[in-house]
């Protein structure tokens, strides 16, 4: 076995490290060529970003020009100020992931570690609420929350988001939790470690990158998610509610879309290019258990 | 290991997920305690869910059965089941289920072909990986609404959008895309926001895989293509499966798309399912309406639901048989 794997290494070391032959060069242009490709309307939306309204509407479109922070400056001024906006999304992403987690945890738990008898169907039964249409969910709670006046109360978009990312928060904890070896548990119960510390010495530093990752995720959609806070909110708008109503009552001034979408988007961006392996980590479900 | 009485015992029953050893545990006091035990850490967020999600459910049943039009006072009343009549009655209706089920078919397949491609180009080691991977997932990170809102304008204007722009050499002129090709444009924006989340999930099949196996086909002299379909197919194919399901349960609820670059149109020729209903209680007030097709939408979902879970239940038995 031993030596197999040393006969093997010349090769494994070419096929990660370069690319001698003309495929992979091949292949690598193709790689470039479709990143920026795709790239290009994110480029193209930080670029508008920086021109005046004028440099916005051209035809050719214009790659030189002089740049202006003008559109920023007013993203964050006046009466469209995005400031409330941002804050509001902040404390709806925030409040409704750690919810989740709060509750996904523990729930995840009752399904891998320390399995309930029919933890299939309670997994499955999960996922289907992820599945039924939010829209006929979404009319009785809008006319309750319109009696009440409830609307634009930022909790009702907690608690709704928070039991929208629930069911895949709840499959990707699980699928960390499962990784725990069943080994380290044993030795721990026997060595009589009670539950507090089974999860805090064995099982959180195991999973922490995972619950990261968990997180990440379901701010992610947190953040993006329009269809509930336009239905649930009118005078009080997340971003993404502020930005297609500011923009939309506006008249559509290119330049000042771009900006406020740049500045939308910013937050996610950050974290997702900061943490991408701890996506794709946390999309591995850990490799399908 | 010592034999000390309580691991004994304990030890069957905590072994492994889905261990049947417990049923055979006699129905003693101190067994149901145990069961009770291992429910409550699921507890909080079962009863979460059942209410947040479930509860509704009940209410809007209860309001398909009343004709309900919110800017007519006294006119909720009890209407049996006219209006679902109604519901199936509207050509607009069945009309926006099929364009919800062409649009999430479209656009889920483009963006699996799409980013499974990706993943396999970036599984490669080369010159400005990281670079290209960083590029590759950023549509998935801007905002969906941005999204539709900048490819609305900047992309597929007709006068001074950039798609026309760099379609003027092959002869393409100043074409209206929403207005013309709405279905495809939206498709596109689609597979443009969620090719990205595919990538990733079958970048995490791709890099579970076995690079003994893939060596000895390299050293034997199997052909690239040989290669995949033999040994990194069958390797990703239940993360393509996940990542198929994971994206129509997300694409199949596509609205703020339809929303803000064509509000349904032109015509009805973008309403899909989740607009439809929008529609009719956001924009005509008609809760009996909107309720009926929303139960009827609920319905189909649970049998279309059914066989994707048998699906997934599946990917399930076949990693626990491996692992």
């Amino acid at each position: 076995m031993a030596a197999t794997t040393v006969a093997l290494t010349p090769a494994r070391a070419s096929r990660r490290w370069g690319h001698q032959n003309a495929w992979g060069y091949f292949w690598s242009f193709i790689a470039w060529v479709l990143a920026i490709f795709l790239f290009f309307p994110v480029f193209w939306m930080v670029l508008t970003s920086f021109k005046t309204e004028g440099a916005a509407y051209t035809y050719p479109p214009r790659f030189i020009f002089h740049p202006t922070l003008s559109e920023y400056a007013s993203v964050f001024s006046g009466v469209q100020s995005f400031t409330k906006p941002f804050e509001h999304s902040i404390f709806v992403t925030l409040f409704s992931t750690a919810l989740v987690l709060i509750l996904a945890i523990p729930a995840a738990y009752s399904l891998s570690i320390n399995p309930v008898k029919k933890w299939r169907n309670v997994l499955f039964f999960f996922l289907t609420t992820k599945m039924l249409p939010y829209v006929a969910a979404v009319i009785p709670i809008f006319i309750v929350a319109k009696d009440l006046h409830l609307l634009n109360n930022e909790w009702s978009l907690v608690i709704l988001y928070t039991s929208m990312n629930l069911p895949l928060a709840i499959w990707m904890i699980r699928s960390f939790l499962v990784e725990v070896p069943k080994g380290l548990l044993e030795a721990a119960r026997i060595d009589g470690a009670g539950l507090w510390v089974e999860i805090t010495r064995v099982i959180m530093p195991i999973t922490l990158p995972g619950i990261a990752a968990t997180a990440l995720i379901c701010s992610i959609f947190a953040w993006n998610e329009f269809f509930f806070a336009q239905s649930l909110t009118t005078t009080n708008p997340t971003m993404s509610v502020f930005l297609v109503s500011s923009i939309q009552s506006e008249g559509l001034y290119w330049a000042h879309l771009a900006a406020a979408s740049t500045v939308a988007s910013l937050p996610v961006i950050l974290a997702g290019w900061i943490a991408q392996k701890q996506l794709v980590r946390g999309l591995s479900f850990g490799a399908l258990k | 290991m010592t034999s000390a009485p309580p691991s004994l015992q304990q030890l069957p029953v905590d072994r492994a997920p889905g261990s049947v050893n417990g049923q055979a545990l006699p129905r003693s006091v101190g067994a149901r305690a145990e069961a009770w035990k291992r429910r409550l850490p699921l507890m909080p967020a079962l009863i979460y869910v059942i209410i947040v999600t479930q509860a509704p459910f009940a209410v809007t049943l209860w309001y398909s059965f009343r004709r309900w039009n919110l800017l007519i006072p006294g006119s909720n009343k009890f209407a049996g089941l006219q209006e679902y009549r109604a519901a199936f009655d509207d050509p607009a209706f069945r009309q926006a289920a099929v364009r919800t089920v062409e649009m999430t078919a479209s656009a889920v397949i483009l963006a699996m072909l799409m980013g499974t491609g990706m993943a396999l180009l970036v599984n490669r080691k080369f010159f400005g990986r990281g670079v290209v991977r960083t590029l590759l997932i950023t549509p998935f990170l801007i905002m969906p609404v941005a999204t539709d809102l900048l490819f609305k304008t900047t992309i597929y204007d007709p006068v001074f959008g950039f798609l026309d722009y760099v379609l003027k050499p092959f002869g393409v002129g100043q074409v209206n895309w929403l207005g013309t090709h709405a279905i495809g444009s939206i498709v596109v924006v689609l597979v443009w926001e969620w090719a990205p989340f595919m990538m990733l999930i079958v970048l995490a099949g791709l890099q579970g895989e076995d690079l003994e196996a893939l060596e000895a086909a390299h050293v034997d002299g199997a052909t690239t293509i040989k290669t995949f379909v033999y040994i990194t197919l069958p390797n990703i194919k239940r993360y393509m499966e996940l990542g198929v399901l994971l994206g129509s349960i997300f694409i199949v609820q596509t609205f703020g798309e339809v929303f803000t670059m064509t509000a349904g149109g032109p015509g009805t020729s973008t309403t899909n399912l989740p607009y439809y209903l929008y529609e009719q209680v956001f924009n005509n007030f008609t809760v009996g309406v909107g309720a009926a097709a929303g139960i009827i939408v609920l319905i189909l979902t649970e049998i279309v639901a059914s066989f994707a879970l048998r699906l997934l239940s599946g990917l399930l038995v076949a990693s626990a048989g491996a692992g």
